[in-house]
């Protein structure tokens, strides 16, 4: 088995309009499904969706000192916007996976595999 | 070949030329037992060291094919031991997964099942890369060396080295499975899998210099329609490469020009390529389960059936490409629907067809509506299209006989 990131990033200054409440509910209803299934499945192993890219907070080493600044990554134009970590047989079974998500979430979703620890 | 030769003279060419005959089923079915391509290719590539240095002497064996398959398997055992990765390989279990896979140490390699279908599906996989499909399809499956395939592509090696072992990387990391798909799955998965052949003998064809890309598509086409015998897009695609084949000569004669269809010496068309396409599409046709590219073969078999341009018989290529455009509704396919109007309507019912086209990157595109511009005798429009289409055209040799006002064309 191969562990999986599922993951949708927004891009900055793309902003999307808000949902209506209606909306709002609909979406938490397809996306309760599909973490059911993916949980009844065994593929589930963690996720979820993260607040605004401007809640981050970045700590970086400079010098010996641990320095601390408001906002995401500078450089990254893309931020991550949510994801979920699966496990799945092979990446045929990783992308079905993904086509269920993109299909609830309606964002493109892209899927990567982790390292194996013995492939570091 | 030479049946008649008591013991016949292999060279380090011939060595070379069954070598690339045989190794893609070999690479398949070391990739099967062993679970990583670089495993196999590395394998095969001793094997074939092994039958340069024995064949000249010893002479070909019985089944050169199981020959090299088996000393390309001992070869890997061998290596494997030696680099103690045989342990590695058992507890990661096999990198590609097969369905069925034993990850064990190595069965025996089945002598009836063909595995090149499972490495033309992963190859072409829909999370490569159309480049890296192609690349991977040449390299293992076909058997080219990775200068061979990165001078088909005009790419420098170490740029395509780069690419197949990117791709291979992604296979191994992401475990793009080794397997055939499954029913439900096949029309999506199969259509980069024709597209990739097709892609093959188009780059044959563009470039004089490569020739052998053509026969290398062939080869696989052949292949497809041996495994998949059910499937009529498969057999449709090899009967539109063997009926364009046929033409190939008289198209781009050795001077490196382009001949029309209509100015081309159809007694130098090779007349067993059109009887075993045309044998192809009447296939097709009883099956009656039209697609893309039995719609395009089945045109092809109407044209190889005229004996010159004007015998052709243009409503029934209408009417094929009237379906064609149902299935496959792009702008190209509009523009050889409005080609083959103008021969039954006239240049001003097709030149009205043209102009709603949005291809004006196209230089066919512009080589057709110079066609029909001159032969509505509107003179300097003509002359501009022909300017633009040589402007864009990709190579010295379309370049050349668009300046030419498309000489030849009428």
């Amino acid at each position: 088995m191969t562990q999986y990131l599922l993951s949708v990033h927004s891009v900055e200054g793309e902003g999307r309009d808000p949902m209506t409440e209606e909306e709002m509910q609909q979406f938490m209803q397809r996306v309760g499904v599909l973490e059911e299934e993916m949980k009844s499945a065994g593929a589930w192993l963690f996720g979820g969706a993260l607040h605004e890219s401007d809640t981050a907070t970045v700590v970086r080493m400079s010098g010996s000192e641990v320095l601390t600044t408001d906002g995401p990554f500078a450089e990254s134009k893309e931020h991550l916007g949510g994801f979920y970590i699966i496990e799945a047989e092979d990446l045929d079974a990783a992308l079905a996976w993904a086509s269920k998500t993109t299909a609830a979430v309606s964002k493109p979703i892209e899927v990567r595999p982790f390292r194996h620890v013995s492939e570091a | 070949m030479r049946e008649v030769d008591v013991a016949p003279k292999l060279d380090g060419a011939e060595v070379g030329r069954i070598f690339r005959e045989e190794s893609g089923r070999s690479v398949a079915a070391l990739i099967r037992v062993f679970g990583d391509t670089d495993v196999a290719e590395d394998a095969v590539q001793e094997a074939f060291a092994v039958a340069l240095r024995k064949w000249p002497g010893d002479g070909l064996p019985p089944n050169p094919g199981g020959w090299i398959t088996t000393t390309a398997r001992n070869r890997a055992i061998d290596r494997l031991r030696r680099e103690s990765r045989g342990r590695e390989l058992h507890s990661e279990g096999a990198v590609l997964s097969s369905g069925n896979d034993d990850p064990g140490m190595p069965e025996e390699v089945g002598p009836v099942e063909d595995d090149r279908l499972r490495l033309i599906f992963t190859c072409c996989h829909p999370a490569l890369s159309t480049e890296a499909q192609v690349a991977l399809t040449l390299r293992l499956l076909g058997g080219l060396s990775t200068e061979e395939v990165a001078r088909s592509f005009l790419v420098a090696e170490a740029a395509m080295a780069q690419r197949l072992a990117r791709a291979k990387r992604k296979i191994r990391a992401a475990r793009i499975p080794y397997r055939v798909p499954e029913d439900h799955e096949l029309p999506n998965r199969l259509r980069p899998v024709l597209a990739v052949v097709y892609l093959v003998y188009n780059a044959g064809l563009a470039s004089p210099t490569e020739p052998g890309l053509c026969s290398e598509a062939i080869r696989l086409a052949r292949i497809l329609a041996t495994l998949m015998p059910d499937e009529p897009e498969v057999a449709g695609l090899l009967a539109l490469l063997l009926l364009t084949e046929s033409r190939r000569a008289s198209r781009t004669p050795p001077d490196g020009s382009i001949v029309l269809l209509g100015e081309q010496d159809r007694r130098r068309w090779d007349r067993a390529l059109i009887e075993e396409g045309q044998a192809i599409v009447r296939r097709c046709l009883r099956r009656n389960q039209p697609g893309a590219y039995q719609l395009q073969a089945a045109i092809n078999a109407v044209h190889a059936d005229a004996a010159t341009m004007e015998e052709t018989d243009w409503p029934q290529i209408v009417a094929l490409y009237d379906q064609l455009l149902a299935v496959a509704p792009t702008p190209v396919v509009a523009l050889n629907r409005a080609i083959a109007i103008g021969e039954v309507q006239g240049a001003a019912a097709a030149m009205a067809l043209v102009d709603d086209l949005d291809l004006d990157n196209y230089h066919p595109f512009h080589a057709t509506r110079a066609d029909l511009l001159r032969r509505l005798a509107r003179n300097s429009e003509a002359t501009a299209a022909y300017e633009r289409a040589a402007a864009l055209a990709p190579t010295d040799a379309e370049r050349e006989f668009l300046r030419l006002g498309g000489r030849g064309s009428r």
